[in-house]
């Protein structure tokens, strides 16, 4: 399809703003440059976006089972709260006594997610997961430099880590140290233990892990790493698993960050915004980015932590994806939300069991809110790989699983049906497998060559970065 | 089983017989028992429309002011009603980030046309699909720039307090020394740049037009900073962009800035939008995703995500920066008011806002809160007054619906956008010359 550079005509434009109803104003030197931007109807431009749009397949175009990204459904009601103008034209410089309702929905999400996480303090700055990872682990820094402990410069990372906790760890100034797997997939207590000494700063880890596994040995691995002098930060992108079930402040965590465009069902957007809100033990909260909301007798302001690390963003964060979580935690209350946390490990282990018939499992037993499939053993004798089988999926309108992911497992397909998928939906799915599987079997070109009815056929492999075009030319 | 929830008790019984169990907690097994939480302090499950209530009285908490007279950071702008009806579409606003090329043509060839648009207001060669704001944009252009030999970084005392602020986080992360340029008469004073400058100096963040509203000498700082060997990193205001001349044109490296102004709301502070280019140069030190486009095998254009050897999910703790999602719904707001502004709207809303502010720095001096510095300004500005006159100025203003200028040092901070009528500014002047009297 055409580039919004090439619709419309040059000279056409939309009456959006009135006339100058002052004398006008000219800069002493103004850009010589010529700006080139898209000229175009409103029907023509409203065209394109919906053109757009229809290449896009989000939640309501079919299953969604893209594990370790939580794709559950959105309510509506909490994209209509966050769309209030009492919210959406409030200045984030205003006046807080003119702002009081703003500062009560992050005092209140931060109470509700310290009650979640079993954590004492909160901050609802950081943006995204990464940015809440980053900011933890700037905490933990602060934290041992405040103690006059600087020796501690090393950060111990899972190898079935996401790439984030190691890209943080350096972006907080730390050496990363990877810690091996067991073959279960868990953390190596042995490699854990040779690692740990005091030149550990902490140790980052997702529990349940990366292949769905809830870690039994999670109350030795903190201990290991507590009497080390090291801190425990807790990775939340698979908390939808264990939430209101079981608390990472009770598994021995000092730090976590949460994701709210995963567990607290906003929107993902394409790629953002999130929001990364990342808790603390007491003994952390002194450095919180600041500023912090504090209330009194019904009354809200902000304050600074006392040795803050200072901001890590703008203002308070990404406010109205805030709204979105906490009329998410209001809808489901103390009683719905562990039913959340359920409904998706029994969802899982149901796909788990249906598709261990037909597809070899990366790790056996049950599993939590997600499972790995290995299509090693398929991939060799028929030559159809995870990617294809994937491609596969994409011509029967579902999201492929996450794919070569995680790296400690080959050629891998990770599913995460989430709690707001019927059952209905997930025997339908199951049964697309099966067939994909025969097919494999059967005709390997036609998964080769697939997808053959989604809006644009497989790409091939990049071109080199110096053939790349990154920006459209008007010459 | 309400709160999206699909599952009856009677699927859950079929389910749990398929997988062998009697009931979900049993697949917990590896749970240790004592940790099971007992009782969530949480209130109690409410339905749609007890929420809907509750929420809603909390924005009515808020105040919503008729007039905006602020901005230092945040700008108020008139939004064309196709912004918001566009990206409020279902899959646009639900879906992931687009790993899946197939299924994501629509966004990455929204990033595409976003990444021209971005190269174009600015004059760089190359932009990224945008990072969390504009202050950890600032920050994040630290980290491209710095290298084994060049480890410290120059900010002027002329940018914004939080950029400031946010840049000296991500130097207590990595390590970077930031030091701060001093400012002379509300501009970046070159001497004390040549000062600080040395052999060890990785950048120099420059505002442009800096947190009190002042252009800068651009072109001017930037050749005192490539002399020196350092890169030149331009902070910049998007809507200014359309008028001014663009860092590609003072010979920025880097441009980075806050995209709020491009059809997004205050919405107290959030989501926003980091935009981020730079010159071909430095192409591979951007951090984030980056869109490009190839040809499919049936020679069709289509767009992939592309130099994915910076980023995080391939290298690890060897990435340009750990960000992963980023602002994408924003980025593709920002292209759509782009697009239904064009060039023309967005030099009409730039000048606008230039001539109302300097209609209303006019109005205010009258009403006798002169200019507090001399030099060239946008759409922003400070007039000079003690701060308990600022305290009754504002406090004034908001008893009749105007959110006044922002309390900085040695006066108010004001800001004037297309959005303000004549009427509403001759008002907020003839108020603040009755608090003064």
């Amino acid at each position: 399809m055409k580039l919004i550079f090439e619709k419309g005509t040059p000279g056409q434009h939309l009456t959006l703003l009135p006339e100058c109803d002052v004398p006008e104003a000219a800069l002493r030197e103004e850009r010589v440059l010529p700006l080139r931007l898209p000229h175009v109807g409103e029907n023509e431009l409203t065209r394109h976006y919906k053109q757009l749009s229809d290449r896009v397949h989000g939640m309501n175009d079919g299953f969604y089972p893209l594990g370790s990204c939580t794709m559950k459904y959105n309510p509506k009601i909490d994209e209509e709260l966050a769309a209030l103008p009492g919210f959406t034209q409030i200045h984030p410089l205003q006046p807080v006594s003119s702002a009081q309702g703003c500062l009560q929905v992050l005092y209140t999400a931060e109470r509700e997610l310290c009650a979640v996480t079993g954590m004492d303090a909160m901050t609802l700055q950081p943006a995204a997961g990464a940015h809440g990872e980053f900011t933890g682990l700037l905490l933990i820094k602060a934290y041992h430099l405040r103690r006059k402990d600087p020796g501690r410069t090393k950060i111990l990372v899972p190898d079935s880590a996401h790439g984030t906790n190691p890209a943080s760890a350096r972006m907080a100034g730390f050496d990363v140290v990877n810690i091996p797997s067991s073959p279960d997939g868990c953390v190596d207590l042995e490699a854990l233990r040779a690692a740990a000494g005091p030149d550990t700063a902490g140790l980052m880890l997702t529990n349940p892990n990366t292949v769905g596994i809830f870690d039994k040995n999670i109350l030795k691995i903190t201990e290991i790493i507590h009497k080390a002098g090291g801190l425990c930060y807790y990775d939340g992108a698979n908390l939808n698993a264990i939430v209101g079930v079981v608390r990472p402040g009770d598994m021995g965590f000092d730090v976590c960050h949460l994701n709210l465009h995963k567990t607290f069902a906003t929107p993902h957007g394409g790629g953002g915004p999130g929001s990364g809100p990342v808790g603390c033990k007491a003994a952390l909260a002194e450095f919180l980015p600041a500023p912090q909301v504090e209330e009194r007798a019904g009354r809200y302001r902000f304050v600074t932590p006392r040795h803050s690390i200072g901001r890590v963003r703008g203002f308070s964060g990404n406010f109205t994806v805030v709204v979105r979580a906490l009329a998410y935690l209001m809808t489901l209350g103390r009683e719905r939300l562990p039913e959340a946390a359920e409904n998706a490990v029994l969802n899982a282990n149901y796909m788990k069991a249906r598709l261990s018939e037909c597809c070899e499992m990366a790790y056996p037993g049950f599993c939590m809110h997600e499972f790995v499939m290995t299509l090693e053993t398929l991939h060799r004798e028929t030559g159809v790989s995870a990617l294809d089988i994937a491609k596969g999926l994409l011509d029967h309108g579902v999201h492929p699983p996450t794919m070569y992911f995680p790296l400690i497992v080959r050629e891998a397909l990770m599913i995460e049906p989430c709690e707001t998928e019927s059952k209905e939906t997930m025997d339908s799915v199951c049964g697309l497998f099966v067939r994909l599987f025969a097919d494999a079997r059967t005709d390997p070109q036609s998964l080769h060559d697939a997808p053959l009815h989604t809006r644009a056929p497989r790409p091939p492999a990049p071109p080199p970065p110096r053939h790349t075009v990154l920006r459209y030319s008007f010459d | 089983m309400g709160s999206y929830v699909p599952n009856t008790e009677a699927t859950r019984r079929e389910m749990l017989d398929v997988i062998g169990v009697r009931s979900v907690r049993e697949l917990y097994e590896n749970v240790p028992p004592e940790m099971f939480l007992q009782s969530l302090d949480l209130p109690h499950e409410q339905s749609e429309l007890e929420v809907r209530s509750a929420v809603t009285a909390m924005a009515e908490k808020n105040r919503v002011f008729r007039t905006c007279l602020r901005g230092a950071g945040a700008y108020r702008h008139f939004i064309p009603a196709v912004v918001k009806s566009i990206t409020s579409r279902e899959e646009l606003v639900t879906a992931y980030t687009p790993y899946q090329a197939e299924i994501s043509q629509g966004i990455l060839q929204s990033i595409f046309e976003y990444q021209t648009m971005l190269c174009e207001l600015t004059g760089m060669d190359v932009s990224n699909a945008s990072v969390y704001d504009g202050a950890t944009a600032a920050a994040e252009s630290i980290t491209m720039c710095r290298d084994r030999r060049r480890s410290r970084a120059l900010v002027s005392a002329a940018a914004n307090p939080q950029v400031i602020d946010v840049m000296r986080t991500y130097c207590f992360g990595s390590g970077a020394e930031l030091i701060i340029v001093p400012a002379r008469d509300g501009r970046t004073d070159p001497e004390a740049l040549r000062a600080a400058l040395g052999t060890d100096t990785a950048c120099f963040y420059l505002q442009q037009p800096n947190y009190w509203g002042l252009l800068e000498d651009a072109a001017g700082l930037g050749e005192i900073v490539h002399a020196a060997g350092a890169k030149f990193v331009m902070g910049v205001n998007p809507i200014a962009c359309a008028l001014m001349k663009t860092p590609g044109e003072c010979g920025a490296d880097v441009a980075v800035g806050e995209g709020q102004p491009l059809g997004l709301d205050t919405a107290f502070g959030g989501p926003y939008l980091g935009f981020m280019t730079a010159s071909a140069a430095m192409m591979r030190q951007l951090p984030g995703r980056i869109v490009g486009q190839t040809r499919d095998v049936d020679g069709a254009l289509g767009y992939v995500l592309t130099l994915t050897a910076r980023e995080q999910h391939i290298r690890r703790e060897k990435a340009s920066s750990n960000i992963c999602s980023n602002e994408q719904l924003c980025a593709f707001a920002a292209g759509v008011y782009l697009s239904a502004m064009g060039a023309d709207g967005l030099r009409q809303a730039a000048r606008l806002s230039l001539s109302k502010a300097h209609y209303l720095a006019g109005r205010l001096e009258s009403a006798g809160l002169p200019l507090l510095y001399s030099g060239e300004f946008f759409h922003e500005f400070v007039t000079a007054c003690s701060e308990k006159t600022a305290r009754t100025v504002c406090r004034a203003l908001e008893r009749n619906g105007i959110l006044g200028g922002l309390p900085v040092e040695g006066g108010l901070l004001w800001c004037a956008t297309e959005l303000v009528t004549r009427a509403e500014m001759d008002r907020a002047a003839a108020i603040a010359k009755e608090a003064l009297a």
